[in-house]
């Protein structure tokens, strides 16, 4: 009989490798890296019945209007503008630092961090565009006012507690919320031209 | 004088390659974790715009795609060149929106349903005509969180 320990024989191990590599091809391929990216909006829930979407009546004071025609031209508070030109306006618009009258009204507002303050929360923001407008001119418009809005929340925070928007915690992020909050309107696209 | 003796044979120490697989193992765990699994086919092509204030998209679980481009040349047949509408792996009308969100939302958890976000892949010559439309669906269908995609422009 045989008493000897028997060696049990090595499993040859070599091809785990290309297993692995098989998988890792496999993964390779089906998977996509790019993390996605956008513009963040929030869209107005739908509006409950016909009467209802005229009942709010705001002072032509109060609105600026920002209209993309099917060309891509851009109308800017009644003039013709160019969209680099549409930050700054905009930023002036949101603002209103000299109290002008023909710029949104200020009110007398309680916000935490800052105290009684004027600000403009009246103030609205309506972009229409032309069933023919292009995306890219349409987005490029949002973009500039959401740039608009993130700059002056950045100045201000920078004022008052020394840092960027984002480096606040976020009381003192809705603080600056308050005292600029975000009112982009939009309007039902308009059919002026055609497609 | 037999210093240098060449009569021996000096054979390459063979390479240990039990480590390799190993090494693989750990790159493939890598690109599982980093990488998301692709999930449809594009049956549109679209080149979204660029801008400067992006969010980046969070929980990929919570996001609902809505493609819109131009059909690839083998559907053009088909559908003709104008934009279209893809949802999963349909290219559809924009009556088929609502449903589409609808159905998503109900295969989501309950605890997340709020919070739920529609991703747009518009191309940047697409016309507002068919986005508008989606829009006015999606506010419909009480999606109110969407997501313009957009490349970063530096």
């Amino acid at each position: 009989m045989a008493k000897g320990n028997r060696k049990v024989p090595g499993i040859n191990s070599s091809s785990t490798a290309d297993i692995a590599f098989i998988l890792l091809i496999f993964f390779l391929i089906t998977t996509s890296m790019d993390t996605d990216r956008g513009l963040a909006r929030r869209l107005p829930p739908p509006p409950e019945t016909q009467e209802q979407k005229n009942d709010i009546i705001v002072k032509e004071r109060n609105v600026f209007q920002v209209r993309i025609n099917k060309d891509n031209q851009l109308m800017v508070a009644g003039e013709w503008s160019d969209i680099r030109q549409l930050r700054a306006k905009a930023k002036e618009f949101i603002d209103n630092p000299t109290d002008n009258p023909n710029l949104p009204e200020k009110h007398l507002k309680n916000i935490p961090f800052f105290g009684d303050v004027m600000v403009t929360e009246k103030h609205v923001i309506s972009v229409q565009n032309d069933l023919g407008t292009s995306y890219g001119a349409y987005l490029e418009v949002q973009n500039e006012l959401v740039a608009a809005y993130n700059e002056l929340r950045n100045e201000l925070a920078q004022k008052q507690f020394g840092k960027t928007y984002e480096a606040c915690n976020s009381e003192q992020r809705d603080a600056i919320a308050q005292y600029y909050p975000q009112k982009i309107s939009e309007a039902e696209p308009k059919k002026y031209g055609g497609k | 004088m037999g210093k240098f003796n060449k009569s021996g044979k000096r054979g390459m120490p063979e390479l240990n390659t039990s480590s390799l697989p190993d090494l693989i193992f750990t790159m493939l765990f890598f690109f599982m974790i980093v990488t998301t699994m692709r999930e449809v086919t594009l049956k549109v092509q679209f080149r979204v715009p660029a801008a400067t204030e992006l969010e980046k998209l969070e929980k990929k679980s919570l996001v609902s795609f809505i493609y819109i481009g131009k059909p690839l040349p083998e559907y053009q047949k088909k559908y003709g060149t104008a934009e279209q509408i893809q949802l999963n792996d349909k290219l559809t009308e924009a009556s088929d929106v609502q449903d589409y969100i609808y159905q998503e939302r109900e295969n989501m958890k309950e605890e997340d349903k709020p919070f739920m976000t529609v991703s747009l892949k518009v191309d940047q010559d697409a016309k507002m005509g068919i986005v508008t439309d989606v829009k006015q669906a999606l506010r419909q269908a009480y999606a109110l969180k969407i997501n313009y995609s957009a490349t970063q422009r530096h």
